[in-house]
């Protein structure tokens, strides 16, 4: 089988080769989880993380390359409950690649690991022929204080759902940038350290959280249905749109649900705490549009299902094909 | 609309089976989760409305042949990459080499021919009477630039002839829910002739779950009667954007036209004038149709004869990962909106 543009959706191709190709070779049982990190024992627990950043065009509205490949390994982390300490990265340079954007680039790494409280500590760089190309690899390793146990696994019944903001606005911005379109729409591109931070401290029971990338906040909780058996129930009415955002999908026929964020959690929490929850993330910077947005209902049959706006009730599958063009 | 809701939900009447043709409202009525909110007593149907899905094996084997050509480059939309022809589909076909590009305009296609003017751009010009108006547009710039390295395939094909061919050949539909887009184009006034030949109440509605909803209430309304209603009114009018149809007029002529399952319906298509040969990549007597599964049961489900869950491979083997037929593949497609959206029979 040739490798086609579908494998890098995030979606069920995506999950798809994982389990076919790289899973048969790479067997360490921690990996086997699938989580988005790595969270290894020892004198204290660590997670451990990697992610590669492909984005074109490298500047956007909102973001850059160098804040992106540091939000979506920091974010990893901080999903797995770990606190984030130490960075690698690792660039794979394209023969022409201009050193003024490099050194931009650099520099918005270093800002944006100092706002999320983490150390560059190891570093690779390689060329390759090509056409001017930056691509970056980031692994992260982080701290995990004793009693964090958010998993995806972990959805009970009764749990409340919440997403932190906008969805899609990446996703959006990225495309307009390469589609050459001008609109106000910016990435959302940021850590959520804060955020986590906030709702740990005031005790909210987090069941599952999971940052809302590539394949959209549809294809995170699918995967959290799954994982616990479950089934969640959205209601079309509560999802965060932005009005920009909301147009623009509706120009070109996109489904802000299984579009990627690169700022943006949800998580799955116990129902007496969703209002807590809630508070923590709107009073964070990056939370300010954070909303409830559904329910885990039972478990007759595992799968997201969606009250719709008209008062219907339909499922919401998972990405299937290529979706969009690739966002990080 | 709390009444409309009431009254659809309710519906104890004599059986109604409505037909969409537009695969804009496939997709919405799935999306926006309708099937669960009508009493059994109310079936909607899935029409021919996804130009992919009635696209014939012919035209998609002629595209993977042009894109394999040096020097060539086939422009398409997406849905249509994935979608086989006899062996291949382009996305395979540009896994092995092919050159495929996929735009969100036609417009695009102008930019790439004037930037690479010793490569041919061929646009995989496929669509209803709502498409056809911006392939010639296109043709329209490209004639006034002298652009000479930009072709198109067409498999342009218009409703009213395929929704006589389902009446006469098939019946069993008691009202259309006629297609919002293709109206903006055409007018109202088209549906007139079929409503009064075959007895059958037409409501042209738009794509907002509200406007969906009440055209099918009207249409249960209306069960039994010679009826067009218009209730997409911000939009269509009774005789049409006659600019759209004069432009289109001007590139093309009808034509019989080869749709999948249903052979070859006469007038049915459109086909660039002959004093427009140049444009044309080839379109003529694309008409044979052999899908690649012979237990595909695309044909029977795009006439709306059966449901896409009646067919025996609907969910096991054929899933939008591994689709055995066009209407698994499309977003627009009866089977795919029934698979991923969960529209199933009520």
């Amino acid at each position: 089988m040739k490798i086609t543009m579908a494998h890098g959706s995030g979606g069920k191709s995506t999950s798809d080769l994982i389990e076919e190709v790289f899973r048969r070779s790479f067997t360490d049982p921690v990996l086997a989880e699938l989580d988005d990190s790595a969270v290894l024992p020892g004198a204290e627990k660590i997670a451990v993380t990697t992610d590669s950043f492909v984005v074109k065009p490298l500047f956007f509205p909102g973001g850059d390359i160098g804040r992106l490949c540091v939000c979506g390994t920091v974010n990893d982390l901080l999903m797995s409950g770990a606190r984030p300490r130490y960075l690698t990265c690792g660039f794979i340079l394209e023969e022409g690649a201009e050193t003024g954007d490099l050194e931009r680039i650099a520099a918005s790494m270093a800002e944006t690991a100092r706002e999320a409280g983490v150390r560059i500590v190891a570093g690779d760089t390689k060329v390759v022929e090509g056409a001017g190309g930056v691509l970056i690899n980031t692994a992260g390793v982080g701290f995990v204080p004793p009693g964090i146990s958010a998993g995806p696994a972990n959805c009970r019944d009764g749990d409340a759902v919440l997403v932190s903001g906008f969805l899609g606005e990446h996703h959006a911005a990225i495309l307009s940038g390469r589609m050459g379109i001008e609109n106000e729409i910016r990435s959302d591109c940021a850590p959520l350290g804060g955020m986590v931070g906030a709702m740990l401290e005031d005790g909210v029971r987090l069941h599952a959280m999971r940052d809302v990338t590539r394949g959209g906040l549809a294809t995170v909780l699918g995967e959290f249905a799954s994982a616990s058996r479950c089934r969640i129930e959205l209601d079309e009415a509560a999802l965060p749109v932005s009005e920009q955002v909301r147009g623009f999908c509706g120009l070109l026929g996109l489904d802000p649900l299984y579009m990627g964020n690169e700022g943006k959690m949800t998580a799955v929490v116990a129902a007496e705490d969703a209002e807590k929850a809630l508070s923590c993330m709107r009073s964070h910077r990056y939370g300010e549009n954070a909303a409830i947005v559904g329910r885990v209902v039972g478990r007759d049959g595992p799968g997201v299902c969606m009250r719709t706006r008209l008062g219907g009730l339909r499922v919401v599958g998972p990405l299937y094909g290529e979706g969009l063009p690739r966002i990080c | 609309m709390t009444d409309v809701r009431a009254f659809l939900r309710d519906y104890g009447g004599p059986p109604v089976r409505l037909m969409e043709v537009c695969g804009t409202h496939t997709a919405q009525i799935a999306r926006c989760g309708i099937p669960g909110m009508l009493s059994p007593a109310i079936r909607l149907i899935s029409g021919p409305g996804c130009p992919v899905c009635v696209t014939v094996t012919a035209y998609l084997d002629r595209l993977v042949a042009l894109c394999m050509e040096p020097d060539t480059t086939v422009l398409t939309f997406g849905d249509l990459m994935r979608v086989r022809g006899s062996r291949r589909s382009l996305n395979d076909a540009k896994a092995a080499g092919g050159r495929v590009r996929m735009l969100y305009s036609p417009m695009d296609a102008l930019k790439l021919a004037r930037e690479n003017p010793g490569r041919l751009y061929v646009f995989a010009a496929v669509g209803f009477e709502t498409t056809a108006p911006v392939y010639a547009m296109l043709l329209e710039r490209a004639e006034s630039e002298g652009i000479g390295n930009l072709k198109l395939l067409t498999s342009l094909k218009t409703m009213p002839p395929v929704i006589e061919w389902i009446c006469t050949n098939q019946g069993g539909v008691d009202g259309f829910l006629a297609p919002g887009h293709v109206s903006v184009i055409t007018g109202s006034r088209i549906f007139k002739p079929l409503s009064d030949r075959f007895g059958l109440p037409f409501v042209v509605a738009g794509f907002e779950g509200e406007q969906i909803l009440a055209a099918v209430y009207a249409l249960v309304r209306l069960r039994g009667k010679k009826k067009v209603l218009n209730l997409y009114r911000s939009v269509v009018t009774e005789r049409g954007n006659e600019t759209a149809q004069q432009a289109v007029r001007r590139y093309f002529e009808p034509c019989g036209a080869a749709w999948r399952g249903m052979g070859i319906i006469p007038g049915s298509g459109m086909i660039l004038r002959p004093e427009y040969a140049r444009f044309d990549a080839g379109s003529a007597g694309l008409d044979e149709d052999r899908g690649f599964d012979a237990r595909c049961l695309c044909a029977k489900v795009l006439t709306g004869a059966i449901a896409p869950t009646s067919c025996p491979m609907f969910g096991c083997e054929c899933t939008p990962r591994t689709p055995r037929g066009a209407c698994m593949i499309s977003q627009e497609g009866s089977c795919y909106n029934y698979f991923v959206n969960g529209r199933g029979p009520q």
